[in-house]
This record gives structure tokens, sequence and C-alpha cells, in this order.
């Protein structure tokens, strides 16, 4: 958005410490009336700095996320399929470009974000590294992975900054075929032959685990949770969101007579919630700290894209520079408002 | 030699009748290609029916800081809406 | 094509008018399935929503294409009976579209020869005395007109843009020209096609392609080769090494489980 001309017009510093803790105060106060704010008003450093971390880790995830369903595009077992797949994995790719675009107003370049991405300095969604070996696992990702997904990104379409808020409406929009579409594919697989039935449940004990994880560490060791929540940039905990996706996503799998791979898991009648057993953090600190099974293969397919295309982006951007004066050929034009 | 792209704001004209409205950004090394970065990213679900792309850089903004002297001065000025005048209930068509 | 309803013409078997069908459906199935692999892997993200956008398009003109030729064939196969249980010597794909996409310059270039013989095809298309056919054709021929656009911008770009960049598309020129005879040289079953109403008229297509695509070179500064004559014959069912490997892909599933829905 106006990324130049806020570099131009910079944030006011603030100067000394009482205008400073006045400042903040107005500023919290218009985050506690549900104000918007907006790319040029002033914020904390701290609120930009976790903005643009929760932002860019958000858009790392959705074109990180193209890789693993993306292994299944040219072998989708029916057209019908085949589009429903490409129109999914495109729109992820669409989404990562909202978000990029949300980041870039608070003054960071996608290049820039792109380069801590591609150094292995930024974090994406773990669940991209697990792969996907099965068709059946295209269904569990739509299913669990975007229900997860949903689940995490409702709440934020009510965020406190406008673009990231605005991102998000329209990024909810577009998700909500995406677990549906999951969801249809498991109801054919446990609908037809045994293998298929196999492949169903193989997929849902692959990535329930994973898909838990990925609401993030426990609230009692989640690092930014406290200060994110007054910020309004994150409107729920971790385990909240957890909890709640638990709750709609077993009976879905009871539906679809499938076993939630959970020997623990019961029904808490008084408190009317699913219970589930504990979750293997270590697992999820090794994913995260790069040890998971796809981590390498996940960035080597990102660094290769971005390495094969630098001649492509580089004669694009040529070729407009030695046409620069004339006019862009057919593209529409239009004048007035 | 660089590769990097420009910025281009994204208007869209969602149907005839309505005006354009900002929607978000994309990176392209000129104005054609911003106009179709702008159809793909934007318009995938029959969003819009036309496009306007703009440089970010040429963009001029108010500055927040600025709002008060900017907006403030109109908030007093009620006597330009309707509901200012009071008019008896049995007249109608005003 | 505005002749139509002309009594002396003759009529196409349905055997002529599956064969011809599946010319321009398995041709947009190649294509958008090889365009479908960029998806992820492309010079930008833009790029790769632009690539997925156009692999849509295609494999969408295919289904309804497909379909038209089952119909017409009346044995029961449907799209997908005729996409993933058809063996490579039945795909019936002009050559040119089962090339491999090498890098994105290559990928340019294939289908900016492609969606000019696309979209010129469909434009005459819309006329045919096959009134599926026409219809599938109007839908096709806007698409077609965004994918030349597309690819030909870039085209333009490349060729016209870095040394590197102008000696890859160029290369990428050289190399795939010679799949483009047979584009526009009508073998029996177009000529039988025109003469039916059907098709139009190949020396028109030649004609428009021609003038197309040298435009194009020319703004892209890059030189035109020699006519080529190699007599590649995709739309007879015989192949490049490509298209098997193409097609093990794409079928490997439904092949593996026999029998099953999806």
């Amino acid at each position: 958005m106006y990324t130049q001309a806020l570099d131009s017009a910079g944030a006011a510093e603030p100067q000394g410490d009482v205008e400073e803790a006045a400042r903040l105060e107005r500023f919290q106060a218009r985050i506690d009336r549900d104000e918007k704010i907006e790319p040029k008003d002033w914020m904390p450093e701290d609120y930009r700095q976790a903005l643009i971390r929760q932002i860019a880790q958000h858009a790392h995830s959705e074109v990180v996320g193209m890789l693993p369903e993306g292994n299944w595009i040219t072998r989708a077992p029916s057209l019908r399929r085949k589009v429903v797949l490409i129109a999914k994995v495109q729109d992820e790719g669409g989404h990562g470009m909202y978000l990029y675009s949300a980041a870039e107003t608070l003054g960071v370049s996608r290049a820039a974000l792109i380069e801590q991405l591609l150094a292995g300095r930024a974090k994406y969604s773990s669940i991209f590294n697990y792969p996907t070996l099965t068709w059946a696992d295209i269904g569990a990702i739509g299913w669990l992975v975007d229900g997860a997904a949903i689940m995490n990104q409702i709440p934020l379409c009510r965020c406190s900054y406008g673009p990231y808020a605005r991102a998000m409406v329209r990024i909810c929009k577009e998700e909500s075929f995406h677990q549906r579409q999951g969801y249809e594919l498991m109801l054919t697989l446990v609908r037809g032959s045994a293998a298929q039935r196999t492949m169903a449940q193989e997929a849902l004990n692959r990535w329930w685990w994973p898909s838990l994880m990925m609401f993030g560490p426990s609230d009692a060791h989640s690092v930014h949770t406290a200060q994110s929540l007054r910020w309004k940039i994150k409107r729920f905990s971790n385990d909240e969101l957890r909890q709640k996706f638990i709750d709609v996503t077993v009976p879905q799998a009871q539906y679809l007579g499938l076993t939630v791979p959970d020997p623990q898991l019961c029904w808490d009648e008084p408190a009317q919630h699913f219970r589930a057993g504990p979750i293997d953090w270590s697992e999820f600190q090794a994913v995260l700290a790069g040890d998971g099974p796809c981590n390498r293969e996940r960035l080597a397919a990102r660094r290769e894209a971005h390495e094969a295309g630098r001649w492509v982006r580089e004669a694009a951007a040529a070729y407009a520079e030695k046409h620069r004066t004339a006019r862009p050929r057919p593209a529409a034009e239009e004048g007035g408002t | 030699m660089t590769e990097d792209w420009l910025l281009y704001e994204v208007f869209i004209r969602s149907r005839s009748g309505l005006e354009h409205k900002h929607v978000g950004s994309v990176h392209a090394a000129d104005a054609r290609m911003a106009i179709e970065h702008a159809r793909d990213t934007y318009t995938r679900r029959l969003e819009g029916v036309s496009i306007w792309v703009v440089r970010s850089s040429e963009i001029v903004a108010s500055d927040p800081e600025e709002a008060e002297a900017l907006f403030e001065p109109a908030r007093d000025k009620i006597y330009r809406h309707p509901t200012f005048y009071a008019i008896p209930e049995e007249v109608k068509n005003l | 094509m505005s002749a139509a309803i002309a009594p002396e013409r003759p009529h196409a078997t349905a055997e002529e008018r599956f064969e011809y069908t599946l010319r321009l459906a398995d041709t947009s199935l190649v294509a958008g399935q090889r365009l479908a692999e960029w998806l992820g892997h492309g010079p930008a993200l833009e790029e790769d929503l632009a690539l997925g956008n156009i692999a849509l398009d295609l494999i969408g003109q295919a289904r309804l294409l497909l379909a038209l030729a089952g119909r017409i064939e009346g044995r029961g196969r449907d799209e997908d009976a005729l996409a993933f249980w058809r063996d490579a010597g039945q795909f019936r794909n002009v050559s040119l579209a089962e090339q491999p996409n090498g890098d994105f310059g290559q990928t340019i270039v294939r289908q900016c020869l492609l969606d000019a013989w696309q979209l010129e095809t469909y434009a005459s298309l819309a006329g045919s005395l096959e009134a599926e056919l026409a219809d599938i054709a109007k839908k096709a021929v806007k698409e077609c007109r965004y994918h030349w656009r597309y690819s030909s911008g870039w085209l333009v770009r490349l060729g016209d843009g870095t040394e590197e960049s102008h000696r890859r598309v160029g290369a990428a020129v050289q190399d795939l020209w010679r799949f483009t005879d047979e584009l526009l040289t009508p073998d029996a079953l177009d000529a039988r096609m025109t003469e039916c109403g059907i098709a139009p008229p190949a020396a028109a297509i030649r004609e428009r392609w021609e003038r197309r695509v040298a435009g194009v070179l020319a703004e892209a500064k890059l030189p035109q080769p020699a006519r080529s004559h190699y007599p590649w014959h995709g739309k007879r069912g015989v192949h490049t090494e490509a298209l098997g490997h193409l097609l093990a892909t794409l079928q490997h599933l439904p092949r593996t489980y026999p029998g099953v829905s999806w």
C-alpha cells in the first residue's frame, strides 16, 4: 500500500518519556475503543514489529503452504478435483500476496521479508513441513489444516490493524470453500473402497496432531499472547482456539466413521467439551527448529523458484526501464472517476 | 541489476454504477503487468468489471498528525445537515 | 464460415467429429497440465497466480470438449474416462502442447505460439456448424484472448529485456518453432472438417497466426526462424517422448485404483 509515502513521511519519533507515555496511553485508548489503526497513524515500535512478525509469518505460511498441496496437482484423480486443487493452491498464493501487501504498509518491503524466509530466519506454520503422501492428505489438509486456519483467522478479521483486518476478511471469505472441498473429498473416500477408507484413516492419523499444534504452544508457554491480546492483534488465546477446533472437528470425524488417533480423547459432559490427550510438544519444537520431515525440501523449493526466476524479474525490470517514457500498450486506460 | 518490481495500488469497480474502491497492492515491472496482476489477484471471483492501478509512490496522503486541523472544523457545521432545521410534522414533502 | 446451411455440404461422420473434437480437447488438457506444474515454483508469486488462472481456463475448456467428444462418440465415456483411460497413442493434442516447461522463457514461448493458434481457431470455430462446439468456442475465445495478452506481453519483455533473457527466449523460439507447422498445416481430417463447415479453413488460420506471431517477435526483437517441415503428428497420435511421462503422472491414481470414484 503506501510504503514509499510512509517512508518519506516517517512516523514522528517520541520525544521525552512523558510525551511518550501519553502517546502510548492515547494509542491504547484507541484500541480499547475498537478504533482501527491505519498505516500512517502513530504506533509504538513494538506494535509495528509484532505486527510485521505476525503478518509475515502468516504470509510465508500461505506461500510455503502451496507446496504440499501443489505436490498433487499433476496427479489429481479427476479433472474436477484437479481444477479445485489448482484454484485452492492459487488462492493460497493470493492470500500470501494480500498479507505481504498488508505487511508492506508497515514500512517493510516484500523483498526483505522473502529474503528472511529464504535465509531460514523467518517462521512459517510448521504444519507445512509435513509430507503429502497420498491423495487423502489433500482432503485432510482442506478439512483439518484449513479448518484450524479458519478458526485462527476469523477473529483476526476484527484485529486492530486496518490493512491486516481487511486482508483477513478477504481471506476468510475465500477460505470457506477450502475446508468444504477437503471434507467432501474425505467423504468420497470413506464412501468408496476399503483401500480408499484406509487411505482416509491414515491421513487423519498423520494430520490430527500437527493440526492441533497449529494453534501454537499452550498459553502457559506462549511468549507473545498477553501483549498481543491487549493490542488486539490476536483476539483469543491459543488454548481457547484449540479447544474450539477439537469440539467442532471430533463430531465431523465421527460422521466420516474415522477414528481420531487419540486414545485419551473423551467427552466431558459437565463442561460440554471434548478433552484431548496431551500434545507431544517435543515434536512441535523439533519441526519448528528445522528438523521436521520436509523443512529442507520446502525451503529448497522456495529458494530454487526464487533463484530460477531472478533473470525473469530482472528482464521485466530492464524492459520497463527502457520503455519508461512510453505509454503502456493496450492496457486499460480510463480517466476521471 | 535490479529485480525489484514497483508497488502499485489496486482499485476495483465491482460493478458498473459503483466507484472504484481500493483493494490492496501488487508488484509489477510495468503498468500493463500491474493490470494483469491485479486481475489475477483481486478478481478471481468476479469481483470486478474495471481495474485502476496507480504507482504507490504517486499517492499523496494526508498526514494523520494533521487530522484534527483538517477534519475537526467540519464537526460544528451542523447547519449543513437537514436535521438541523425543525419543521412541523404536518408539513409534507420537505 | 457464414455460409451456413449450404445443403450441398457433406456431413462428417461421428467418428470424424469425435477425432476432431479430441484434437482441441487434448491440446487444452495437456497444455493446462503443463502450466499447472508451475504452481508454487514461478518467478514471482503473481506469475504463479497468472499461470494457475490460464491452467484453469485450459482444463475448463478440456472438460467441456471431452464431454462433447464423449457425447459424439456415444459409448458412454465421460471427461474422466477420456482423460485418464487413453494411452499416448490415443491422445490427439498437437505436439507443441506437450513440450516440457523448461525455464519460464520456454514456457512463455510455447504458450505464445499455442495461444495465437487457439485464439484464431476458437474465434473461427464460434461460427462452426457443430453447434455445441461453436458454443464452447465462444466461451474459449475470450479466455484465449487474455492468454495471448499475457504470453505475448511476456515474450516482448523477455526478448527486449536483458542480454540473458534475450538469449534464453531466443533459444526457446528456435527450439520450439519446429512444432508450429503442425498447427498450421491441415491433414485429411482437418480438410474434411473444413469441407463440412465444422472447422475453419486452415489457410486463413495460418495467415492470421503468422501475422500475429511475426508482429510479436518483431516487437520482442527476436528473429523469426525459417519454416520447418518436420512432420510432427501429435494430432494423429504420433507424439514426442514427453507425452508418455506427462500421462504417467496425470493418470497414475485412477489406474492404480480402478473402478472407484474420487
